[in-house]
């Protein structure tokens, strides 16, 4: 026998994601493969099954097994205010930005449960830009759009939310925006009147509007480089003249097409603006 | 392509542990390593900036997708897992805490083991947590060699502890020591 080219486990993903693919469409084959081996394992882990091809049989004829697999592939982990420093950037080097125009458009594109749009939001309104702004949030995952939409987080998340407003160089009180109740808090409902929660897949859907300010943070590091120029060149053509795209702090558009088209605003915090 | 690769994972007491580490490798070491200290998001500067300072190989903060290159160094940045995407390639994730911690060692060795199999080299240092055994156990597994230090010169003995007790450590090294058995490896991995 001759050295195999590839090792079982490459081989075997390889046949469950086609496997998928065929029955319901979803091509996991363009996420990242690390990320997508830890799922993979999880579920052979649930399951109690050794191999990997193992999961064939299950995913293709039981429905809510697969359907599990596709809510695991959504990763919600958020916060208010991630990365204060970023917001503060922002605040610093982009609102003067906005000030200038009339009506300002901001989409989020993969917004999770909502913080970082409710983040947002606030920032805008300390600002005086709120109502003429129209805040986009859009995500694949029904559950966490629902779960968006109502405001309500944790009160135990509090304090670090709290931590992170004032790094990123909020003024006052992050409780001032919304109301306690026994062991949540629900943000003031004029925050969400100027948010818009839909649903949108980066992989599948098309272009979104002219926007003035994108932010798609820590959604691209789920994506293989193929699909993660192909979701930034919709990111692109999403953008107004002279729109204004956030990515992830560690994320990157140095390896993909649109690099040369967009100049830095904030290095650091990986702010970028279309040029002329 | 980087043929082989070292992962090491370090909390508590990893910075003079780390130094130290780098130092005797010295600049000549020639494989990738890729390293998951415990910290919290935005403390990957000052941990870059002690190890730019002390390393004779070039130390970066690990960027998503990044192509890893020989005789350097790469740090998992604070709120992110840091895993191995390809033989070529880091990448990160936000995925749940895993011990608590976010970077996680277990995340990064499991992800090394899937791409480096026999081909890899994995050491835990000094900490206080039991981030590192199941990776350990993954690495052993897939055919590679683990290392780590000894419970009773390390700083905090508990992850090195936790991961002797899971019966996959190969080598249990005073951290010098470390240092002289990773270049041993290098060669015989390389070949
Ligand atoms: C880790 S969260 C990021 C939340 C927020 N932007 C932040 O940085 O805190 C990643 C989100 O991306 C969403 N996502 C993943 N793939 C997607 C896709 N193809 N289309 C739309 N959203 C997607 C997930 O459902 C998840 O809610």
């Amino acid at each position: 026998m001759t050295e195999p080219r590839e090792t079982d486990q490459d081989f075997e993903l390889k046949l469950l994601l086609t496997a998928v693919e065929e029955k319901y469409g979803y091509e996991f084959g363009s996420y990242a493969r690390a990320s997508l081996m830890r799922r993979v394992r999880r579920h052979m882990q649930m399951s109690g099954v050794e191999h990997i091809s193992d999961l064939i049989p299950l995913f293709l004829h039981d429905e809510s097994a697969f359907a599990a697999f596709v809510k695991d592939m959504s990763v919600v982990v958020t916060e208010m205010f991630r990365n204060p420093d970023f917001f503060k950037s922002l605040r610093e080097n982009i609102v003067p930005i906005l000030k200038t125009y009339p009506f300002i458009k901001v989409w989020h594109a993969g917004c999770a449960s909502g913080q970082e749009a409710y983040s947002m939001a606030i920032l805008l309104d300390e600002e005086g830009l709120l109502d003429r702004c129209q805040i986009y949030a859009t995500d694949f995952n029904d559950q966490a759009l629902r779960h968006a939409k109502t405001g309500i987080y944790p009160e135990e998340d509090m304090a670090l939310y709290e931590e992170n407003y004032r790094q990123a160089g909020g003024t006052k009180e992050l409780s001032k925006y919304c109301h306690r109740g026994y062991d949540s808090v629900k943000f003031n409902g004029r925050l969400a009147e100027h948010i818009t929660f839909a649903n949108h897949n980066l992989v599948t859907d098309g272009v979104f509007g002219e926007m003035n300010l994108i932010l798609c943070r820590n959604v691209l590091i789920y994506f293989n480089q193929d699909l993660q120029n192909r979701v930034l060149q919709l990111l692109f053509d999403s953008l107004c003249s002279r729109g204004i795209l956030c990515i992830g702090k560690r994320e990157n558009i140095q390896f993909s097409s649109i690099g040369d088209q967009l100049e830095v605003a904030d290095r650091n915090q990986k702010i970028y603006r279309k040029k002329i | 392509m980087a043929r082989s690769l070292v992962v090491i994972g370090a909390s508590a007491g990893g910075l003079s542990a780390l130094e130290s580490l780098l130092n005797e490798l010295g600049k000549n070491f020639s494989l990738p390593i890729v390293v998951t200290k415990h910290l919290a998001s935005g403390d990957e500067e000052g941990l870059h900036k002690v190890l730019s300072k002390t390393s004779p190989m070039e130390v970066s903060i690990a960027c998503d997708k990044q192509p890893m290159e020989r005789n350097h160094v790469y740090l998992a940045p604070g709120g992110y897992h840091l895993q191995i995407e390809d033989k070529d390639t880091l990448s990160l994730s936000v995925d749940e805490q895993v011990c608590h911690s976010r970077p996680s060692v277990d995340v990064l060795f499991q992800s090394a083991a899937d791409v480096f199999g026999k081909k890899l080299l994995g050491v835990v240092l000094t900490g206080a947590n039991r981030d590192g055994a199941e990776g350990i156990k993954a690495i052993k597994q897939a055919g590679g060699v683990t290392v780590v230090q000894n419970p009773e010169t390390s700083e905090v003995p508990i992850m090195p502890k936790s991961a002797i007790s899971t019966g996959c450590v190969d080598y249990i090294l005073d951290l010098n020591d470390i240092a002289i058995c990773l270049k041993d490896l290098e060669f015989k991995l390389e070949k």
